[in-house]
């Protein structure tokens, strides 16, 4: 079953068209790269559907329930980690966590075994109690990923979650990610070619609002005579050249 | 349909009780209520004693202590209000609140009732001067009672303007400038000064139109004991609209 299936998703902010027909799938126990340079329309879909923008046009099933015509029920099977993993940082660890569980309607006590279960998955118990603001980076990254988790969604979609973490803590919650991509379908946004190789098992692959490429990573990287993802990437993405 | 209904309601529900909680929490566990109250306890007790002079006036009501509240209110709960939504926007977690399985006119519920408590705390917190009237002669404390509740559908009313224009507004500062001048225009519209100008100007109509908008000339009334059905429908649609304002402002300031 396809949990997430993005529409002819399009999007202008003004004249500049941002997204443009952009269609793919997501089944359960996939990990799909958004693949694609800043400024590509990555994040402006993931928005998309989130529910945080609407689109001109297009829809997106989040488990097979529209954003658009019953958003409620489509945000409740999804986990999104917005770009820059946005947090409260004046509540605890655990407060933050509690917080959402109850805006996605746990009851008290699922909420405290939800609580419980996502953090041992993304290792910050050591920290449940401290507020966020005295964290490092990387903690701050894993608790935004536990906050998106708290429900159990079976949709996860993660913007740039390893962008501006140190190596350690890339391998930590790229670790923490391949634990989650057997039951769930997970989308994530990246620019990162090694983490496209190390954890996904489709890309598809977007510049300037257009899908270029949609496969493996195996088979993106086949495209080029050097059998590099880094060269498809390059071929499929490079500037036009100024006439 | 029904069941999408139901989901909805339980869900806004669901948010509404969280973000309340939470918005209470920031406020109760900083010092930002503390000094919001300490500091309106401060200033009303000394225009209602110095001032209104409270003693000198050798009447057992509260004349000299309500009189300021507007006043009070316009400046001082612009203050509670300018963070709740343009403090979001700053902290990036605007989109985390906007993606969360509820509609937008929860969350601005919720919002605006955690500072609508953190008003009706420090109004509570007055009500020693009310024992301190009884203790000095008879006054009428159903008159009393009715210009205590009035005066907290008046705070609603500040408190909604306030909220909404944190929700427009880029910043904090100018969320709290917007709400200062916003809520005077309100205020004034009311004042004789201002209707009298108006009636010399434009004729007796347009002068009552506009005070009939002002959140001070329905608080007057209940000042002379009177409870106007008028009063309370003004107060309740009056936060209303703001309200929906702020909902609108708050879907409308989604990423771009």
């Amino acid at each position: 079953m396809q949990a997430l299936k993005v529409d002819a998703l399009s999007k202008s902010f003004g004249p500049r068209q941002a997204v443009r027909n952009v269609s793919f799938s997501v089944t359960a126990g996939e990990t799909v790269a958004f693949l694609g340079p800043n400024g590509a329309g990555k994040s402006t879909t993931l928005r998309m559907i989130a529910g945080f923008l609407e689109p001109d046009s297009g829809d997106a099933l989040i488990n097979g329930v529209s954003i658009l015509s019953d958003r409620t029920k489509a945000q409740l099977a999804l986990g999104y980690l917005a770009e820059g993993a946005p947090l409260y940082f004046d509540l605890s660890v655990r407060d933050f966590l509690g917080f959402l569980a109850r805006t996605h309607g746990l009851t008290s006590a699922a909420a405290k075994l939800a609580i419980a279960r996502v953090a041992e998955d993304a290792a910050i118990t050591d920290v449940i109690s401290r507020p966020i603001e005295t964290l490092s980076k990387g903690y701050r990254r894993r608790v935004a990923l536990a906050g998106a988790i708290v429900h159990d969604p079976p949709v996860l979609i993660l913007d740039e979650p390893t962008d501006g973490l140190d190596p350690n803590q890339k391998i930590a919650m790229r670790a923490l990610i391949a634990r989650m991509a057997r039951q769930k379908a997970i989308l994530i946004s990246t620019h990162q070619l090694d983490e496209v190789e190390a954890m996904c098992t489709r890309a598809v692959l977007i510049d300037r609002g257009d899908i270029k490429a949609d496969g493996t990573p195996a088979d993106l990287a086949g495209r080029t005579p050097s059998g590099k993802l880094e060269d498809a990437f390059h071929a499929l993405t490079k500037p036009e050249k100024v006439a | 349909m029904n069941e999408t209904f139901a989901l909805n309601m339980r869900q806004a529900g669901n948010a509404l009780r969280a973000v309340y909680v939470r918005e209470l929490a920031a406020y109760f566990l900083t010092p930002l209520a503390y000094v919001f109250i300490a500091t309106f306890l401060i200033a009303l007790g000394s225009f209602t004693f110095q001032i209104g002079r409270f003693f000198d006036t050798n009447q057992a009501d509260l004349a000299p202590f309500f009189l300021f509240h507007p006043w009070l209110y316009l400046v001082f709960l612009p203050a509670i209000a300018m963070r709740l939504w343009a403090d979001e926007a700053r902290g990036g977690t605007l989109e985390l609140l906007l993606t969360l399985p509820a509609p937008a006119w929860s969350l601005v519920l919720g919002k605006f009732l955690a500072a609508w408590t953190v008003a009706a705390a420090a109004l509570l917190l007055t009500t020693p001067i009310w024992m301190s009237v009884n203790w000095l002669g008879k006054p009428d404390n159903a008159a009393i009672f009715l210009t205590y509740v009035i005066s907290f559908l008046m705070a609603g009313g500040y408190l909604a303007v306030a909220c909404a224009l944190s929700a427009a507004a880029q910043n904090q500062v100018i969320a709290f400038v917007l709400s200062v001048a916003v809520g005077f225009l309100f205020t004034a519209a009311g004042l004789p000064v201002v209707t009298a100008g108006l009636t010399a100007a434009f004729g007796p109509g347009l002068a009552e139109a506009m005070a009939s908008f002002s959140l001070i000339s329905h608080f007057e009334a209940a000042q002379r004991g009177v409870l106007e059905m008028r009063a309370l429908v003004f107060y309740i649609g009056f936060i209303a609209v703001w309200l929906a304002l702020n909902a609108i402002w708050v879907s409308a300031r989604k990423g771009g």
